[in-house]
């Protein structure tokens, strides 16, 4: 019965004591899921901070302290990540966090960081319509991946007719919305465009990829525009391959399909079909080569492969690095001020710059699937192109934008009433 | 005076309950003092988090208190108690959701930013109402409490039992989680709500709103451990025992089980709904992942490993367990499931009546 | 003599010439530019029909084996490559090189534009091929592909062409042509032909036709054929979503069997039974790895392997936990639940938290085309033959071995069983693992229809329960007509309701069919039979 009591108190005791921790390292914080649905994708993160960590020690840490990785594992359950992300900053006092990969965890995280003015560098591509002071977003916004891959579509291969087709959450929906607005005006009509949504983890295909073949055989080229979430690409692949629809039939353009879902699948059915990113592993650059090399090494396996938003979180972590050496320390403004203009290599051969709205310059590729899961680049942008945090074609963002820099210092400016909406 | 002597003739001849509820208000106000009055760089400070942690497990430990009453004593295993849970949350949630107003991200007073993306131009008619937080609490308790007397006339009546009770309750919580995930359902779909800014007029992000929160939680937690110490002592609690250990033969001498069974299963739920009420302000997001199956049966085994059928027994399993997840998440990320998974098979081969059968066994075992 | 020495040198030389003049032509592959490639594409298969080396380059082409030398522009084939080393023979001579490194050849690279390209030209180059699957494959290409120009080459096909599916499309396309050029009675005769067949094109075509004629007669007739096409489109929708509903019924007949067996002997509730069919997944991976040349029969060697493994860590866990939990139902759930978190860990552990790559073997890949509006693909076809098998096979030891008679037994009344003298304990873990094992063996069908990850056993476990509790615990002519009833009622709701709707109707349809039969379909019969 006391000892519940005495439990309390020591409890309390070490989390005080905790407060006066040496303070000669530089904590790191890594919050991916380890467990869990998202754990597929999200452990790759995880090592690849690890990996960055290892190599910057090696050149000696930053501001000649050694850097510390704090893991934690909010185990894919959202509310997780918020309750890991109060932990990280409140108890292990980490400087600057790298992590989340779906856009609940990235939201329920968000009023905790913006509460305890943390720092979070997000990874992956998401839907935009956000923009925080806290959250440095390295990974592609619409405009740096949908919006472009359509272009492709339209331009170099003549598609007429669209199918937008998506897993039911915000990524999607987001998207398509921002896809449909586009793609109307550029004159296509709407019978021209079917959308479809399935639940997370659909596996029985049969019927959509049957609605799919249909509507794509009136003769004018149709494509599928594809904002499938990851796990459910596999059994929607094998349906469209053994329906027999090819990619030369009718091409599939994926935007959450990259190297390390393709290592799951069997590619030889998928050749031809297509996938945005900013970045393949079959780059050419020595960046990319030098970085994929480490990368097998680390990790010990030969046959892991890379993928975009581990670029996008080697961009991030290289941002912060900088910026933390030009502002000579790792508070949060100073940094989060000395790191807008920015710029370091991105893995393609060019630059990645930090904008005012907290999103980075991108260059976009589209790249076909090859037999043995990697990407054949068939084109890209000839220049890197900046994230948009509110999109041009919703007509609730399409007044707004983001700017954190002084006198702006807002996410959410509407620039026709000049007035700051939102909290931000 | 009149109320002590209540507390006190409920609690009469329940030493664990006594010792149960007295060490967590000592926790409580200890914590609270702690991370209120005490300045952040002493050594006896208590962050926000650790108070915010433990409203989390407080608000846990209520709803295995729900559990417990319909399992223990009941005998109805309910695998679908969360979504008791969540629709409770989720009434919480959408009051907060209101108090939001034009501090969202698109600006818009009436409609929540998840609305404005989702293109609808009016707010739904199953949104009126929720700005009034009288309103939003009674629905907290009504809309589980009608889901569990229609679910459970329906099962109870056509005499639905054991393992095919249970199951049907998974089936419900699993459509229900299908359903709140569909985007167009109006409850914020995948995204859930979340975002909240303040609480009754009080900011949600302050400390003094943390504790305030914490400090309800626990009480609520004891009101509803008195309440159904109250049922269960009572004569209707022993007929209640009886339906569990021999339901055919209460059923022979008179009683109509069903009704017994509905009117615990409605308490149960309005319990479990409330625990959902106070978890969402103090974690700050809801989403259709509490309705999930593997949620509901997580609260199970919470009771399990306390000890059911003793009401003590399951908070402090929701407080052992919920810790052990917390400290495993943090310490061994990459093993915690191999720890969580072994304590459940451990605690169910060997101590199949929980913690407070361990502790019974080493004090009787002192005594002897 | 001389006049034959010259004319012989005259033909030499033009054939020389000629093949100079492809080769000349082909080496423009080695441009950069799509477009380009494009271009030479298509004056190559203008001009150079009839040399079979183009059909070679083609080939090639498409596989990703052309290459060309750097230096030389020549165009070589890959035949094999070691590492760096790359082992190849020049297009036009036929001749093997000697080895030659990564870096001084470039592989010809196509897109998808240049692929749709080069198999149209490649259809009308087999047309006239030898075997009888290629000239099909061509002229359905021909048939996707239509333009007037390909007029003479059907005339010229159908002159020669003896088998009858490949005079049908012939003659399909030949319609279609008719009735968007010609005019008269042909143009009317062939409008009516075209009611009769369902490809897409010629959907296309009467729907050009009623929209662009002037004249009543043709229209009429057109918008005739087009309402035939319609009902017979119907129909074979019909028949499809049939089969659809079918293959869902067997994945789910197969993932709730073993659930059916050890729920009806021994009223558990396995919550582990999602990750013994994810093992089994894993057992058909990691065959594959082990026998990576063996892939055709990775599946069947599988069947046996996954059962075997399965059904002994099915075993285990009967032995290990669940006997000593006998007669505490509910307290098994909790523990399966723990040990299916140990599983799925273990799992992530060995192997990796990635999906894993589980390859289809070529007989189970594609589909048979019964016509352009009905495709049963291969892999669901065998998977409803195999869970009907399996079933079949379960029936048989369940009603006619002693084994079976034994569980029977033991389900209907464990004490009298054992006073006959049955030691219920080993029936416990025969019947375990008999479920076990057929898990298993559902694990890997699910491996070729679906991701193979640490996750899988988590989306089958409700369904499976689902299916056990509609059909009637214990009852194996339940489960199978509760799996494929369940599956049916969801492919037919499906594309009414969209697939999330169409999964909450079916759940709460089952909690309403419990409340008037709460013990299922077809009840359990015994006096152990209650609770």
């Amino acid at each position: 019965m006391k000892r519940l009591f005495a439990k309390a108190i020591v409890t309390s005791a070490l989390l005080g004591g905790m407060l006066v921790h040496a303070a000669d390292t530089i904590k790191v914080g890594v919050l991916h899921s380890l467990s869990g649905t998202m754990a597929i994708s999200e452990t790759t993160l995880k090592d690849t901070v690890l990996m960055l960590i290892d190599e910057q020690n090696k050149k000696g840490g930053i501001l000649g302290k050694k850097l510390e990785p704090v893991v934690v594992d909010p185990a894919s359950n959202w509310p997780l990540f918020a309750e890991k992300m109060r932990g990280l900053l409140t108890k292990d006092k980490v400087d600057v966090t790298f992590g989340c990969w779906t856009s609940v965890s990235r939201k329920s995280v968000l009023p905790v960081v913006e509460e305890l003015n943390g720092l979070l560098f997000y990874p992956v591509q998401y839907e935009g319509e956000e923009s925080s002071k806290n959250v440095f977003y390295t990974g592609a916004s619409p405009n740096q991946q949908a919006i472009p891959a359509v272009d492709y579509l339209m331009n170099e291969m003549g598609v007429k007719r669209w199918v937008l087709a998506g897993t039911d959450y915000v990524y999607p929906r987001t998207t398509n919305k921002i896809l449909e607005a586009y793609l109307k005006a550029k004159g296509v009509p709407a019978s021209d465009i079917m959308i479809n949504y399935t639940p997370f983890g659909h596996s029985d295909w049969q019927s959509i990829v049957s609605d799919i073949k249909k509507f794509g055989s009136t003769g004018a080229k149709t494509a599928v525009v594809s904002t499938i979430n990851g796990d459910a690409n596999v059994p929607f692949y094998k349906e469209l391959g053994n329906q027999g629809i090819s990619s030369s039939d009718i091409p599939v353009v994926a935007f959450s399909v990259g190297e390390e879902e393709l290592s799951g699948l069997d590619t030889k059915p998928l050749v031809g079909h297509l996938a945005a990113w900013n970045y393949f592993q079959s780059a050419e650059s020595d960046m990319n080569t030098k970085f994929i090399k480490t990368w097998k090494t680390f990790i010990k396996d030969d046959k892991r492969v890379t993928n975009d938003p581990m670029e996008a979180t080697y961009i991030g972590f290289n941002l912060w690095v900088k910026a933390v050496e030009k502002a000579g320390t790792t508070n949060v403004d100073k940094v989060s001020d000395a790191i807008i203009g920015l710029s370091v290599p991105n893995l393609t051969g060019g630059t990645a710059t930090m904008l005012k709205n907290h999103h980075i310059t991108k260059p976009v590729l589209i790249g076909e699937i090859q037999e043995n899961g990697q990407f054949e680049t068939v084109w890209s942008t000839e220049k890197e192109v900046p994230g948009d945090a509110w999109s041009d074609f919703l007509p609730g963002s399409k007044d707004m934008i983001s700017d954190w820099t002084k006198p702006v210092n807002c996410g959410t400016y509407n620039t026709v009433t000049k007035k700051c909406s939102g909290t931000n | 005076m009149n109320k002590e002597s209540v507390i006190f003739k409920i609690l009469k001849n329940d030493k664990g309950g006594k010792i149960v509820l007295s060490i967590l208000a000592v926790v409580v106000f200890v914590v609270s003092v702690c991370n209120l009055f005490v300045p952040s760089d002493s050594a006896f400070y208590i962050s926000t988090f650790t108070v915010t942690i433990l409203g989390k497990y407080l608000a846990f430990a209520l709803l295995a208190l729900a559990l417990d009453l319909v399992w223990g004593y009941l005998g109805v295993l309910s695998l679908g108690h969360g979504a008791f849970f969540a629709l409770g949350g989720y009434a919480w949630a959408m009051y907060l959701m209101r108090q939001i107003g034009d501090r969202g991200v698109y600006g818009n007073p009436d409609l929540p930013d998840f609305m404005v993306f989702m293109n609808l131009k009016e707010l739904p008619w199953f949104w009126y109402g929720f700005d009034n937080p009288l309103f939003a609490f009674i629905m907290v308790m009504a809309v589980p409490a009608i889901l569990a007397f229609v679910f459970g006339w329906f099962a109870f009546k056509s005499r639905v039992t054991g393992v095919y009770l249970s199951i049907i309750t998974q089936a419900l919580t699993y459509a229900l989680m299908l359903a709140f995930f569909r985007n167009d359902m109006g409850f914020g779909g995948n995204n859930g709500l979340t975002d909240f800014k303040d609480i009754l007029g009080f900011d949600l992000s302050s400390d003094s709103t943390r504790v305030g929160l914490l400090i309800i939680t626990f009480l609520c937690l004891s009101a509803g451990y008195l309440l159904c110490r109250f049922i269960i002592n009572s004569r209707l609690g022993r007929v209640v025992i009886s339906i569990r250990d021999a339901e055919s033969r209460v059923r022979f001498l008179g009683y109509k089980v069903a009704h017994y069974k509905v009117f615990i299963f409605v308490v149960s739920a309005i319990l479990a709904a409330i625990a959902g009420a106070l978890y969402v302000p103090q974690v700050g997001i809801i989403n259709p992942g509490v309705f999930s199956p593997l949620f509901s049966i997580e609260l199970v085994i919470w009771v399990a490993i306390g000890g059911r059928g003793t009401l003590y027994g399951a908070i402090i399993g929701a407080m052992v367990v919920s810790f052990a997840s917390t400290y495993f998440t943090s310490a061994l990320p990459e093993v915690w499931l191999y720890a969580l998974g072994g304590l459940f098979v451990v605690v169910t081969l060997y101590l199949p009546k929980g913690i407070v059968g361990l502790i019974s066994q080493l004090t009787s075992r002192k005594a002897a | 003599m001389n006049f034959l020495k010259i004319l012989l040198l005259n033909l030499l030389f033009i054939s020389f010439s000629i093949a100079s003049n492809f080769q000349i032509d082909s080496s423009a592959l080695s441009t950069k530019s799509f477009k380009e490639k494009e271009q030479v594409l298509e004056n190559l298969l203008e001009n150079y029909k009839e040399d079979e080396k183009l059909d070679v380059l083609l080939q090639n082409m498409l596989a990703g084996d052309l290459y060309f030398i750097k230096a030389t522009n020549e165009l070589v084939i890959l035949e094999t490559k070691e590492d760096n080393n790359y082992f190849v023979k020049n297009l036009i001579t036929d001749e093997s090189l000697s080895a030659m490194d990564k870096n001084e050849l470039s592989k010809v690279k196509i897109n998808n534009k240049l692929r749709g390209v080069i198999k149209s030209g490649l259809a009308k180059i087999n047309l006239f091929s030898k075997k009888t699957d290629k000239r099909l494959k061509a002229a359905k290409n021909i048939l996707a592909n239509l333009e007037l120009e390909d007029k003479e080459l059907l005339a010229q096909a159908l002159q020669s062409e003896k088998n009858s599916s490949v005079r049908d499309i012939l003659l399909e396309s030949d319609a279609n042509l008719k009735a968007k050029f010609s005019a008269g009675t042909e143009q009317l005769e062939a409008v009516k032909l075209l009611g009769g067949f369902l490809s897409s094109k010629s959907l296309e075509t009467l729907n050009y036709v009623v929209s662009n004629s002037e004249s009543e007669e043709l229209k009429e007739v057109a918008n005739e054929s087009l309402k035939e096409i319609e009902n017979s489109k119907w129909f074979y929708s019909l028949i499809e979503t049939a089969f659809f509903g079918l293959s869902q019924g067997s994945v789910l007949l197969l993932a709730a069997i073993g659930l059916a067996i050890t729920f009806g002997v021994m009223k558990v509730i396995n919550m582990a039974h999602g990750e013994l069919i994810m093992i089994g997944a894993y057992t058909t991976y990691t065959i594959q790895q082990l026998m990576p040349n063996l892939i055709e029969y990775s599946i069947i060697i599988a069947i046996p392997a996954a059962f075997i493994v399965s059904g002994i860590v099915g075993i285990l866990i009967e032995r290990l936990v669940i006997r000593h939990l006998y007669g505490r139902p509910l307290e098994t759930l909790l523990a399966t639940f723990g040990v299916s978190l140990i599983l799925q860990q273990l799992v992530r552990s060995i192997y990796s938290p990635l999906n894993q790559e589980v390859k289809t073997p070529s007989w189970m890949s594609g589909a048979l085309e019964v016509n352009s509006s009905l495709f049963l693909t291969y892999n669901r076809l065998y998977i409803i033959i195999f869970g009907i098998v399996v079933f079949l096979s379960v029936l048989y030891v369940m009603k006619k071995t002693s084994l079976g008679l034994k569980v029977r037994a033991v389900s209907q009344n464990r004490p009298i069983a054992r006073a006959m003298g049955i030691k219920s304990s080993y029936i416990d873990a025969a019947t375990f693992g008999i479920g076990s094992g057929i898990a298993g063996v559902a694990g890997v069908a699910l491996s070729q229809l679906t991701n193979v990850g640490p996750n899988l056993g988590q989306a089958y476990i409700v369904d499976s329960f689902m299916v056990v509790v509609f059909g009637g615990v214990g009852n194996l002519w339940g489960t199978l007509i509760a799996a494929f009833s369940l599956g049916e009622i969801n492919k037919f709701i499906e594309p009414l309701a969209g697939a999330v709707l169409a999964k909450v109707i079916i759940l709460v349809f089952i909690i309403l069919f419990i409340q008037k039969k709460p013990r299922g379909l077809f009840p359990q019969k015994g006096r152990d039979a209650e609770d």
